[in-house]
């Protein structure tokens, strides 16, 4: 087994990377001009998007007839080659919505090990190198704990737990594991009602987002750090900078939790994210709203400074590098923004001519996505 | 000389305990349970069993007998590392891995984990193989050679031979239990005019005694316990939901078995249904009831609760929940509740579930009257 010390800092280790902020922390951004350095083939879809951890990227996708072939790839970034695949079988249950799949989860890593987690509640931990270091069936352990349409909802590992939610409208739950064993340190129960948002990191707490609102919970025990109550999506996922987080409740509702109490700074319902969670970069936070549009708004207050009209509908969430926003639309037409425009540009767009439902990854100057049948390096 | 033979029976000692050795680390992964029981001692396993060499691939595939769903998981991933090696190194044990598939005994995950070894060692043996698992116990080995009849039935057609083109369907629909394949070669067998009996491949129950609405106001009717849960009798009328409710004989038209409440029973919305019907089995035998619905339901097997799932309007699908059961010889009695809830929309108008009883291959498992 080879555990590495520690998080590079060119990792890109869950759903919208660094913090699930979505905008990458390295200094090495990627080039003006993007051009295509590799693919390589998957033998199934996923809408789970890419991880990256050192030199290996990782990706999830689901085949077979029923989607029951659940398989997990390692890459070599320099140059697309398989340095592992595991092919598991799904032990919950496989139905989805058409357009999703049961490769919807995206993984995460802390670094030394991989979580992926699929539609079916399937769990697998691997080391680095592929070696499995257990798993779960969330739904063999707990039976009701599915949706007929598919979950996506992200795990994220912070401090020795793995925080999963498999929030349904039946037997709905999340859960902290610890990364060593996958056994419980908590279950908490969670609303009945089905949800796609994924959790974010926010001062050491994770933060639950569902229809009810977002309750920060602590990773090791699952205790309520502070709770805000006003609803919230349970599609796009709320994001965080500083001292506020970004909550995609009634649009935008900028919120300052504190333990105990959740103080809201503003509000602006025409901050209204579609499938896309909002980023925040600089003193801006972006939304892309159903109709594809991109909104570029104020930190300070929420108000609108331009909008601009991109080639959707969108799946995926964007993600940002230096002073540039990419998103990739579900035809595969991968656009980068001049955000700092007057009224916002396009600056680049490539044709991927495959379906793109997912969130890229930025890792090392490049930008890693997946489409229904490859992974892509963009560099 | 003395040193030698010390040597050589050191290697032997090695080689003997290496392979009993697997024992030990395959139990530790059949060990697996519930909410990460066994996990530990699993990854300590696994790290041996991977180290094996490629004619250990038959036990480890034999682990998979008998063993729960997440116990196969690690063994079918410590056989993906081993066969990995195997096919480099050219040592797939091939045909112990046709031995293996060929004993039924061996659990159909097992076989067919086996069989796509065979495939990717040597994919004209297992092309060879294919049409020996048409009646296989496994659906998914089933697939291959009904994916080949479908083949020689279209080249047949291709040719004008409507005559072999029919036979081949014909065959490839006796074999297939996936119901992309049994949608396609149906259509295929009726546009060159050949009746197909749906209801009764699929072993779908048409007719069943239906009492409905009770009420389901704020969706508490899944757990109220209404007189049909406590008694069936079906000449009673109880107090329902806005007046009396008595038990009416339903019989579906729908040849995916749908039994559709709001045909009789009118558009209700936050009501809850009952379906009973009795199952003549031919003799004491395990089953699957196989329940596909949108609406929150449950099913009893002669008075006992297989499944309740409180989930409304998410889609409903064949197959949609496998419940595995114990038909006795003579009758056996099913009772279904179906919960409608308060949705307005277009898409929540659906209430309705379709049911069939089958094995565990998906074959159907017809009423002995």
């Amino acid at each position: 087994m080879c555990l590495t010390a520690g998080v590079a800092k060119a990792d890109w280790l869950q759903f919208r990377g660094p913090n699930a902020a979505a905008v990458s922390t390295e200094a090495k951004i990627p080039a003006e001009e993007l051009k295509i350095a590799w693919t390589a083939d998957l033998p199934g879809r996923g809408l789970s998007a890419p991880i990256v951890v050192g030199e290996r990227v990782f990706v999830t996708c689901s085949s077979g007839p029923g989607q029951e072939t659940l398989h997990v790839f390692c890459f070599n970034t320099a140059d697309g080659s398989k340095r592992w695949e595991r092919a598991m079988r799904a032990t919950g249950r496989t139905m989805s919505h058409n357009k999703t799949c049961v490769a919807a989860n995206t993984p995460c890593s802390d670094g030394d090990r991989v979580f992926a987690l699929f539609s079916s509640n399937d769990l697998f931990a691997f080391d680095l190198d592929g070696n499995l270091l257990w798993l779960r069936g969330l739904t063999f352990d707990y039976p009701n704990a599915s949706n007929s349409l598919g979950m996506a909802q992200s795990p994220v590992v912070i401090d020795g737990t793995l925080v999963v939610q498999s929030e349904n409208d039946s037997e709905s739950f999340a859960a902290g594991l610890d990364v060593a064993t996958g056994q419980n340190k908590w279950k908490l129960e969670r609303p009945k009602a089905a949800n796609w948002s994924s959790a974010t990191l926010w001062k050491g707490a994770v933060a639950l987002q569902s229809s009810k609102g977002i309750l920060a919970v602590e990773p090791n025990t699952g205790k309520t750090v502070w709770n805000y109550s006003d609803g919230a999506s349970t599609t796009p996922s709320s994001v965080v900078t500083g001292e506020v987080l970004y909550a995609v409740s009634h649009g935008i509702t900028a919120l300052v939790p504190e333990k105990d109490s959740v103080t809201q700074l503003w509000r602006n319902e025409k901050l209204n994210p579609g499938t896309a969670s909002p980023l925040v970069l600089g003193d801006f936070i972006y939304v892309v709203n159903g109709a594809g549009v991109l909104i570029k708004a104020s930190l300070k207050n929420g108000d609108e400074v331009w909008k601009l009209r991109l080639k959707g509908p969108f799946s995926g969430s964007p993600v940002a590098a230096g002073k540039r926003i990419h998103i990739v639309n579900e035809r595969g037409i991968f656009q980068t923004i001049d955000p700092e425009a007057p009224e916002g540009k396009v600056a680049q767009e490539i044709e991927l001519k495959e379906s793109v439902l997912t969130t890229p990854a930025i890792s090392d100057g490049a930008i890693y996505l997946r489409s229904d049948s490859k992974l892509w390096k963009l560099q | 000389m003395k040193l030698h033979f010390a040597s050589l029976f050191v290697l032997i000692g090695l080689s003997l305990h290496a392979a009993g050795d697997l024992s030990k680390p395959i139990e530790a992964l059949r060990g697996v349970q519930k909410e990460g029981q066994g996990n530990e001692a699993a990854g300590k396993a696994w790290q041996e069993i991977v180290k094996a060499d490629a004619a250990n691939l038959p036990e480890v595939l034999k682990g998979m007998n008998g063993a729960n769903p997440l116990a196969e998981n690690w063994l079918r991933a410590a056989v993906g590392v081993i066969a990995d090696e195997a096919l480099k190194a050219k040592k797939m044990p091939v045909e112990r891995l046709v031995t293996f598939l060929k004993d039924t005994k061996n659990s159909p995950g097992a076989r067919v984990v086996a069989f796509d070894l065979i495939q990717r060692a040597d994919a004209k043996l297992a092309e060879e193989l294919t049409p020996t698992l048409l009646n296989d116990v496994s659906s998914d080995l089933r697939r291959h050679p009904v994916a080949k009849l479908i083949e020689a039935g279209d080249s047949a057609l291709d040719k004008k031979d409507k005559e072999t083109a029919i036979a081949a369907f014909t065959k490839g629909l006796s074999g297939a239990r996936d119901e992309d394949q049994i949608k396609a070669l149906t259509k295929k067998l009726r546009d060159l005019g050949q009746a197909v009996d749906l209801p009764k491949h699929f072993g779908f129950l048409m007719s069943w005694k239906l009492m409905a609405p009770f009420s389901n106001a704020d969706r508490a009717g899944f757990e109220t316990v209404y007189p049909p849960e406590k008694e069936l009798h079906f000449d009673a009328s109880y107090e329902g939901k806005s007046k009396k409710v008595e038990w009416v004989d339903f019989t579906s038209k729908d040849e995916y078995g749908k039994i559709d409440f709001n045909k009789p029973f009118g558009m209700e919305k936050s009501a809850v249904g009952y379906a009973a019907a009795d199952f003549f089995s031919e003799s004491d035998r395990p089953a699957e009831i196989r329940i596909g619905c949108k609406n929150g339901w449950k099913v009893w097997l002669n008075g006992e609760l297989l499944f309740a799932r409180d989930e409304y309007h998410r889609g409903a699908k064949l197959d949609q929940y496998k419940l595995p059961c114990q038909l006795k010889k003579g009758k056996n009695t099913i009772l279904v509740k179906c919960c409608q809830n308060e949705q307005t929309e277009q898409w929540t108008t659906e209430w309705e579930f379709q049911l069939r009883m089958c094995d565990a291959t998906g074959t159907a498992i017809l009423a002995a009257k």
